[in-house]
């Protein structure tokens, strides 16, 4: 169930991240989602697209180093407490999440949460039973 | 009115210090010639036995040494004492894994004291003085070797050793520190900590610093004798020779004056190997004429300068040298401490980082900075930041043990190092001296 990101090294200085998503841009790339962290010296760009390989192939042409991490994503109501609600099932799981990142689904009302734990099966299975609804790559990337 | 601490040494006549040069270095040809067979065979390799040198003069036909043979003969082929006779050792920070060991008996400690008193005197030090030694003690000849040299002057000795910036400062103000002995970046360091505490010149009870060890600048001189109060002198030295105080600076702040009842000094082209007059610029070769345990012949150091045999206002007739202006081969001075770009490579390569690399070394705010930048790689990469940080951070540490010197690690974009068609340039020097 779970999604597949892609996760980008970029250094940390001006113009880097426009260089990368000029080679995303040049090359048709659709994005669902797009989030970045960072630290003073390097940052990791996190991406969901439609065309997983596609966009691997892309940046790795362009000569990026990348990875495939598989995070959880969640639909969530767009109301509030909506978010809270998926935050306490991971919590009261015992689950740490190492990053997370939202994002709004088009038309559908919706919000999406994707997260990263280290217990991608756990953190599944404590979303499920408090009622969540998981959501997956195609969902995701057909919104 | 100029104070010297061996008067009848360092203002004697030219022919008085040329009689001495003579003298003693047939006497030591002739201690090599018995004591290092490693020198012996490269005098019978020119067909040179110690008849042949009766002076200064003949110095030229002598075979020169360099830290390659230094590294040959580790750690005791140049001796020339017996080890029984020898009671110390000190050490740079070492070439590729190899480090150079000096070896002492007392009697070279004796005369190398002495040298550091000269500078601390003509640096205006009395027995009335207290002297805070800022320099590393330990493998590092700056701290024992001041530390010496202030005892033999007189002085209240502090010391403090290098670090702990809070604690140099109270010690300065607590014991009314009146001399400091450092390397200059740490000087400027000081002075600016100093400043941001608010206190002035006026405040802060030194009036002479001696610092060394590293390229400094006269602008930098400038700024640390303006922020402390103070008057700079430089001092020269190195371990190979003993250590700092090899030459040092009068009030003239000209030049320093070389000691050269103790060592003999050459300027020689480094690619001819032929000397070059009193104000060109080349590299310096020493010869010591009176040490014991590591009694080093024609020792290219591979620092480049001019000499100067003007008169010197301050009296003393030693001929002067000017600052090393670089280094003829690839070693870095970081903060004082010797830098090879190949112990920096070690440490990436043991890690199982990639071969490409390059070393920025700049001064920011006085103090050098060391920054190493490496590529980031396919199989060094992951999507959890904590475990790339922790990978820098280990990289960190083991430059540190290596080097003996913190310095910060890059992880760059691939291909982003610039690769070179011939020699890889792997060193980027911005720095201003």
């Amino acid at each position: 169930m779970s999604v597949k990101q892609i996760s980008v090294f970029l250094e940390n200085r001006p113009g880097t991240l426009c260089e990368m998503t000029k080679v995303l841009a040049d090359e048709n790339i659709d994005m669902r989602a797009f989030s970045l962290a960072e630290t003073s010296e390097f940052g990791i760009a996190r991406i969901l697209v439609k065309d997983l390989y596609g966009a691997l192939t892309v940046l790795k042409n362009a000569g990026y180093v990348t990875a495939i991490s598989e995070a959880v994503a969640v639909a969530i109501p767009d109301v509030p407490g909506g978010l809270h609600s998926v935050i306490k099932a991971v919590a009261d799981a015992g689950i740490n999440l190492e990053y997370m990142y939202c994002f709004l689904g088009g038309q559908s009302g919706k919000a999406y949460l994707v997260c990263k734990v280290p217990d991608v099966a756990g953190a599944e299975e404590a979303l499920s039973a408090a009622g969540a609804r998981l959501v997956d790559q195609e969902e995701l990337t057909e919104l | 009115m100029e104070r010297y601490y061996q008067p009848e040494i360092e203002t004697a006549s030219r022919e008085q210090i040329r009689a001495w040069q003579d003298e003693r270095l047939v006497k030591q040809v002739k201690h090599v010639w018995d004591n290092v067979p490693y020198y012996r065979k490269k005098m019978e390799e020119k067909g040179l036995t110690p008849d042949d040198i009766k002076g200064v003069e003949d110095l030229k036909k002598l075979p020169f040494l360099t830290k390659a043979d230094l590294r040959e003969a580790y750690p005791y082929g140049l001796m020339g004492e017996p080890l029984k006779k020898c009671v110390r050792i000190q050490s740079t920070s070492g070439t590729t894994g190899k480090r150079v060991v000096a070896f002492y008996t007392q009697h070279d400690i004796d005369l190398w004291e002495d040298c550091c008193a000269r500078a601390i005197v003509a640096a205006g030090g009395t027995d009335e003085d207290v002297c805070q030694v800022s320099y590393g003690y330990g493998l590092f000849t700056g701290g024992p070797g001041l530390n010496g040299g202030s005892h033999k002057v007189g002085c209240l000795t502090i010391p403090t050793s290098s670090g702990n910036t809070e604690r140099q400062i109270m010690f300065i103000r607590d014991l009314s520190a009146t001399i400091i002995c450092c390397t200059p970046s740490y000087a400027a360091y000081l002075g600016e900590s100093m400043k941001e505490m608010g206190l002035g010149p006026d405040d802060i009870p030194l009036k002479a610093g001696i610092f060394g060890a590293e390229a400094w600048s006269e602008e930098m001189r400038q700024e640390i004798q303006k922020t402390m109060g103070i008057k700079a002198y430089d001092i020269y030295g190195l371990t190979e020779l003993s250590g700092p105080g090899v030459a040092f600076e009068c009030s003239e702040q000209t030049g320093m004056h070389i000691n050269e009842d103790h060592f003999i000094a050459e300027v020689i082209d480094p690619d001819t190997l032929e000397p070059v007059p009193d104000g060109t610029y080349g590299e310096l070769v020493f010869t010591a004429i009176t040490k014991e345990a590591f009694p080093l012949i024609r020792y290219r150091t591979r620092d480049i300068v001019k000499l100067s045999h003007e008169p010197c206002s301050c009296g003393r007739t030693h001929v002067k040298m000017s600052k090393p202006r670089g280094r003829s081969d690839d070693m870095l001075i970081i903060r004082g401490v010797n830098v090879f770009p190949s112990q920096i490579e070690t440490v990436l390569l043991n890690k199982g980082y990639p071969a490409n690399y390059q070393i920025i070394v700049d001064r920011v705010n006085n103090t050098d900075t060391l920054d190493v930048q490496v590529e980031m790689t396919p199989e060094m990469f992951t999507d959890n930041m904590g475990e790339i940080a922790a990978r820098q951070k280990d990289l960190v540490d083991g430059l540190k043990s290596m080097l003996g010197l913190k310095a910060k690690v890059s992880l760059v974009a691939p291909k982003s190092i610039v690769r070179s068609e011939g020699k890889a340039v792997r060193v980027i020097d911005k720095r201003k001296i």
